[in-house]
């Protein structure tokens, strides 16, 4: 059996151009179980990252024990990658789980049982309602749940309370993927397909390590790469990865300058005339605009501000210009840095100059980086309103209305949504007193931790966290409520290319741990949402009803799930969304006709202003609309906020590592990921490592304007002047600065500032120095 | 001819909206957006006052009369606190930029009058970043106007 840890892809599978990836099944089981020992498989896919692998979870006496690729799911034709095979029924399994809910008590916190816990919350979300309204109340979820529990919460922020203070941590990594769509295409909705990568000629790679956040991707990746009629690889990334090891053209940019590649791409497009003018005329409005903004990003120009080869600039946009079929993937590279939206916006135009949407290789993947992100984005657990419907339609907030059967003025449609930077702002101001925090862990994973954790241990802030495990967040809370974990619940959930698929319960939750959904429905029935006619509000018993509640609200919107049901996503594949009577197996791309969702009645946002954020508004957007066509969307580029000085000498960027999810809470707790990957460290080029003084492993001091960091140096495969951490590792398993630890987590020393349309944060670019660690080896 | 008066209250009215700009990101750097985008909108300000310092070169610097026809007061010398400073300082900044909207307006009423290409040129480029400014602050306020006014104490 090959080391999955050690051979992260697993073996080569080859395949040519418009062949079937063919299959190969993944599987671990516990030590000394054999397949023939299991009592049961049981349906469901990978949550471990966002590229939503059909799996099998093998259950014995009552325990999950291992986990097997689905062969015949459309994602990843039975394989498995290293997280999904030692991180996901032993990252749920371990002793660490919480059983029993916990209350605050004198400053500590303590055991109790459920009607106490929430009895608590129910009683302070009532008071603060009376007393303050619904203003008072803020919901921060997260990437990790499933489509009926997010629903469940949608309906219950905006229908049951009505506060528009309801975010996701896909804030913090899909919210620009989102933000980028609704701009060029009117509504969120990925048009790729992964079946992409089967068909295409070339592919583009924009800040997106694919290789270490999909690996089971980049196998299909490899896998064409290794078969005949190769396609050729661009890829853009500061670091010296493995897939910038694997491309045709590597453009090593310095952090923070996206946005300036991105217009000497488009520009190079304009000038050798590899655009498509028939399409452009037929499907688009204001090509103009887009080449008055890129004319001045020659070549040149982009290698001065860029740090790159002039001609290497050139070579990308001919393998863009001249292959017959381009897939262009994004994630956090460019999501996390400045002009985020405007970036991904970018490659939006790119394929829109010409016309490589909607044709099989020939596709746009904005990537997410959790496995349920899509659906937060759907469901109104974020700030969008369910269904892709706009906030700024009023139309679209009565038909919700119908839908819920409640007064439209109860939702909250008269302010945009409030982002996460912005909720965290309120609570650290105290207007937000009631805070309740599921399945995510922002005392690691958002910038500058220190004020982070400052606005968690407010007097006045009433801290409800929901998790598997006691997390840093958790740590906080005045009520921490055990839920139930992958493997112990029913629902569904969405990747990246629209692929819905049903993960069933396999096995009961420890101890009293309850699934989100039932902690939702039950603080529903404790606050007595009603709706018009006084029936309740959420009067669903078990998931499915969610989910059939969810496809009325879906019809006739992007994302119509009407065509879906549990019993069709038992057995065979997982199935791409719209799928409706129209559709009933699915879609497998989208705007293969170039109509886009851009009509005024039918839009999910009239769009903003890339540089400040300012929305276009109703009036101006039915001004220039012309139904069905896509927008150019375009901003110049100017230098980031915080730039290298005197001072703070290097560029810090953070990012992830193959062998951890997240921050660490269920990768953390199995052993072979957590011996990859145990401890933190700080990538510095051989340069940068000499001209410091320093080897591989020697401590350094990392220091920015907003905190410090203790690391050990690991040289190489960065380029000069650039210095790169993973901000995957907190203080659950070590101790923290607040109990006089070593600061470890990367996003001490990251900044509050966040894209202007996305309101993503900017993770990817700040100012630091270094300097050697003095003395003795710290405790 | 009393353009070149509108020319020195136009160059004075962007040079109090950038100051005011910058005034108030300085004393809201705890909002970051606010923060980092008056910088933006400040260098904005600055960028036009660059544009049009050759035609204020060529019609002469008239600065007779500017004081009584001042339409602003000296902008935002610095920022309030409480509840409510964020609010009241952008929409401070909503009158500067109004005011300077229309002067805009009624400056490009007069270049196409003398048929001033040169001007023309200058207003075209220009006046709809304090359009732009103005969207923005509407969009920003309508964001903190509900917490700040029902709930924040």
């Amino acid at each position: 059996m090959v080391d999955r840890i050690a051979d992260i892809w697993g073996a080569r599978t080859p395949y040519a151009r418009g062949g079937q990836w063919p299959g190969r099944v993944d599987m671990a089981l516990q030590a000394g179980v054999d397949a023939g020992d299991v009592d049961e498989w049981v349906q469901s896919a990978c949550v471990l990252c966002s590229n939503g692998c059909g799996c099998e979870i093998a259950v014995k006496d009552g325990r999950m024990v291992g986990i097997r690729g689905r062969a015949s799911d459309r994602v990843n034709h039975g394989r498995l990658g290293p997280k999904g095979l030692f991180g996901s029924w032993q990252g749920v399994q371990h002793q660490d789980r919480l059983t029993r809910p916990l209350i605050r008590e004198n400053g500590r916190l303590v055991e109790t049982d459920w009607d106490t816990a929430m009895g608590r919350i129910v009683a302070r979300s009532k008071e603060l309602l009376a007393s303050k309204g619904p203003l008072s109340h803020g919901f921060y979820t997260s990437g990790q749940l499933f489509l009926e529990e997010y629903y469940a919460l949608g309906i219950i922020g905006k229908a049951g309370i009505g506060t528009p203070h309801m975010d996701g941590n896909t804030r913090l990594c899909t919210a620009t993927a989102a933000a980028s769509l609704k701009e060029s295409f009117g509504a969120d909705g990925q048009p790729g397909s992964y079946t992409d990568i089967d068909e295409c000629d070339a592919v583009f790679l924009y800040g997106h390590n694919m290789a270490e956040t999909q690996t089971v991707l980049w196998s299909r990746i490899l896998d064409r790469l290794s078969g005949p009629n190769t396609p050729r690889l661009v890829c853009v990334d500061p670091r010296d990865t493995e897939v910038a090891r694997a491309a045709d053209v590597h453009l090593p940019l310095r952090p923070g300058t996206n946005l300036a590649l991105m217009n000497g791409l488009i520009r190079e497009l304009f000038v050798n005339g590899w655009i498509d003018r028939e399409y452009i005329d037929a499907h688009t409005l204001n090509s103009g605009q887009l080449r008055s903004v890129v004319d001045r990003w020659t070549p040149e120009l982009v290698a001065e501000v860029c740090g790159v080869a002039a001609s290497d600039v050139r070579r990308a946009a001919a393998i863009f210009g001249t292959s017959e079929r381009v897939l262009s993937t994004v994630l956090q590279g460019f999501y996390q840095s400045a002009h985020a939206t405007a970036s991904a916006c970018q490659v939006n135009n790119l394929h829109l100059l010409r016309g490589q949407l909607g044709r099989p290789g020939c596709g746009i993947l904005q990537m997410n980086g959790q496995p349920t992100a899509q659906n937060n984005r759907e469901c109104g657990a974020d700030g969008d309103l369910p269904g892709f419907r706009n906030w700024e339609n009023p139309e679209h907030v009565k038909e919700l209305a119908r839908i819920w059967n409640v007064d439209p003025a109860v939702i909250p449609d008269w302010s945009p949504p409030t982002h996460a930077m912005q909720i965290f702002r309120y609570a650290e101001q105290g207007s937000i007193g009631f805070l309740w925090i599921s399945a995510t862990n922002p005392a690691v994973s958002m910038p500058q931790l220190s004020r982070i954790r400052d606005i968690l241990r407010k007097e006045s802030l009433f801290l409800v966290v929901q998790d598997i495990y006691l997390s840093e967040t958790a740590q906080y809370a005045d009520v921490v409520l055990p839920c139930a974990g992958w493997g112990e619940k029913t629902g569904t959930f969405t990747n990246v290319d629209r692929t819905v698929h049903l993960s069933e319960k396999a096995v009961e939750p420890p101890g009293e741990a309850r699934s989100d959904l039932d902690i939702f429905l039950d603080y529903a029935r404790r606050m007595d949402f009603r709706d018009k006619d006084g029936g309740p509000l959420l009067d669903w018993n078990a998931p499915e009803d969610g989910f059939e509640a969810w496809k009325r609200c879906t019809r006739g919107r992007p994302c119509d799930y009407t065509g879906l049901s549990y019993e069709k996503l038992r057995g065979g594949s997982g199935l791409q969304w719209p799928c409706n009577d129209e559709h009933p197996y699915g879609t497998e791309r989208l705007y293969s006709d170039g109509d886009f969702p851009t009509d005024a009645a039918y839009c999910e946002s009239f769009g903003h202003d890339l540089l400040t954020g300012a929305t276009v508004g109703s009036i101006r957007y039915k001004a220039s609309v012309e139904s069905g066509k896509a927008w150019f969307k375009a901003l110049d580029y100017t230098p980031p906020h915080e730039e290298p000085d005197k001072e703070y000498p290097f560029r810090y960027t953070t990012g992830r590592t193959v062998y951890h999810f997240h921050t660490r809470t269920k990768t953390g707790r199995t052993k072979p990921l957590n011996d990859a990957a145990p401890e933190p460290w700080l990538e510095v080029s051989a340069e940068d490592a000499e001209k410091l003084g320093v080897s591989e492993g020697d401590k350094v001091r990392v220091a920015s304007r907003r905190g410090r960091l203790e690391l050990p140096v690991r040289v190489g495969n960065i380029r000069p002047g650039s210095v790169f951490a993973p901000f995957h590792y907190g203080y659950w398993d070590v101790a923290g600065p607040d109990d006089g630890g070593r600061p470890r987590a990367a996003n001490e020393l990251t900044l509050t500032e966040w894209d202007p349309v996305s309101k993503q944060p900017v993770f990817k670019n700040a100012a630091v120095s270094i300097e050697k660690s003095p003395g003795k080896e710290p405790e | 001819m009393k353009l070149p008066v509108y020319l020195g209250l136009l160059d004075e009215a962007e040079d109090t909206l950038a100051k005011s700009f910058r005034v108030v990101a300085h004393g809201h750097g705890e909002e970051p957006d606010v923060h980092f985008l008056l910088e933006t909108l400040a260098r904005q300000c600055d960028s036009h006052r660059q544009a049009l310092r050759p035609v204020i070169e060529r019609y002469g610097e008239e600065t007779e009369g500017e004081e009584e026809h001042r339409l602003t007061a000296n902008g935002i010398q610095e920022v309030r606190s409480g509840p409510l400073a964020l609010l009241l300082d952008l929409q401070d900044l909503y009158v500067l930029v109004s005011h300077l909207d229309v002067t805009w307006m009624m400056v490009g009423q007069a270049a196409k009058g003398s048929r001033d290409g040169q001007l023309l040129d200058v207003v075209t480029r220009c006046e709809g970043d304090a359009d732009l400014q103005l969207r923005w602050l509407r969009t920003r306020m309508k964001q903190a106007a509900p917490q700040a006014l029902l709930v924040a104490e």
